[in-house]
């Protein structure tokens, strides 16, 4: 796994020069230039729309603004909503028209398992028919589920790491609790002191 | 609401009305399959029914009776502000040979409900303009609605990759599965038809 890019900051008139790997810039410049294809099927797309209208601006903040309703000029395909069946054949041939390289994400539960839909009509997960890079759970997902989900998928573009459901670890604020930040207590115990 | 009408069946066609009966006000005629374009056409064009909108129809599937699937239409009359709902019975313990007429002729939505009617649970219309497959793919097999179809039973267009192929397991977990972690099992609906002859 590549290290992440160190950030320095020029003051003044200082001139000099960085260096890099390719890869970890080529890796840099894909995390923030994602051109998704919306593949909106149900009622996730609601939520889509909340994520990339003004009060969360999930995407535009995350350089993954700009759709592309063309699969050749896209590189994320956002799966929204329940793929049926009858629509597997049309999904893949997306997927495939789709230019290399190319990352899969699962919005809300029916993409990523086919939620409760389980039954003859409905594809038990997109990952039965096309490789998935991220799965956000939810029914439908929070914006900041989103958000979060997002964020992965940049980190594991970042990473260079091609295998599918990689997720990195995750900073958990309660295990982090000894900074005083996040204290967990149980309700009522406040009232009555300590005790 | 519309006893009237049931009463104007009954005069009119006979013993061609097999039952009647009105629940929550829904009054309800169930007619001879033979018999089920001449009735309708009769609700549409008498001028004390005029029932100008089919406002549904539909099927169900009744394992355990013969005939053994229910051909449900529901009628409004915009002028009259009535309704009424007229089923017939057809086909046999297996649900083979369910076919009636259309009434595509009457109400030209009934294209589509007959083309569903008849991709749900296989029932064929005589005279149907274009009677194919309206919701699965013409690839599938069998009639979803019907209770003898296996509810989890899907025909995948597109062949599923393999645990080897995406390179981690991609079953569905639990909770889900045949019974989704639920304590009770689906009604097995063939072994009840079995348990009722």
């Amino acid at each position: 796994m590549n290290a992440p890019l160190k950030s320095v900051t020029l003051d003044g008139n200082e001139t000099g020069f960085a260096t890099t790997k390719l890869d970890a810039l080529l890796g840099w410049a894909r995390k923030w230039s994602l051109f998704k294809y919306p593949f909106v099927t149900a009622c996730c797309g609601m939520e889509f729309m909340a994520l990339t209208s003004p009060r969360f601006d999930g995407t535009a903040r995350f350089g993954a603004e700009a759709p592309r309703f063309s699969p050749r000029q896209s590189d994320l395909l956002w799966v929204v909503g329940t793929i049926s069946q009858r629509q597997a054949p049309v999904l893949k041939r997306i997927y495939e028209q789709m230019m290399e390289p190319k990352w899969v994400l699962a919005f809300g539960t029916c993409a990523s398992s086919g939620g409760f839909y389980d039954n003859y009509t409905t594809v038990p997960g997109i990952d039965k028919v096309i490789p998935c890079d991220v799965y956000i759970p939810g029914c439908p997902p929070r914006p900041e589920a989103v958000i979060d989900g997002l964020m992965l998928l940049q980190d594991k573009i970042a990473s260079g790491d091609r295998r599918p459901a990689i997720v990195k670890p995750r900073f958990d604020p309660v295990q982090g609790a000894q900074d005083g930040l996040v204290q967990i207590r149980k309700k009522g115990l406040l009232e009555g002191g300590d005790k | 609401m519309s006893q009237a009408v049931i009463q104007l069946l009954r005069q009119k066609f006979g013993a061609a009305i097999v039952e009647t009966h009105a629940q929550f006000g829904d009054d309800t005629a169930v007619v001879e399959s033979s018999k089920w374009l001449e009735i309708a056409t009769f609700l549409k064009n008498d001028p004390a029914c005029a029932f100008e909108m089919l406002s549904d129809l539909s099927a169900v599937d009744y394992p355990e009776r013969t005939p053994r699937l229910e051909v449900v239409a529901h009628l409004y009359s915009l002028t009259k502000g009535h309704r009424v709902r007229i089923k017939t019975r057809v086909g046999d313990e297996e649900g083979e040979g369910a076919e009636i007429d259309t009434v595509v002729g009457l109400w030209g939505t009934a294209n589509w409900l007959e083309r569903e009617c008849f991709d749900m649970f296989g029932v064929n219309f005589r005279g149907h303009p274009d009677l194919r497959r309206i919701l699965m793919y013409p690839e599938f097999q069998g009639h979803p609605l019907r209770k003898d179809y296996p509810a989890e039973k899907a025909q995948p267009l597109v062949a599923y990759r393999t645990d080897e192929e995406a390179g981690m397991s991609i079953d569905k977990q639990a909770p889900f599965g045949p019974h989704e972690g639920m304590s009770f099992a689906r009604n097995d609906w063939t072994k009840r038809a079995e348990d009722a002859n």
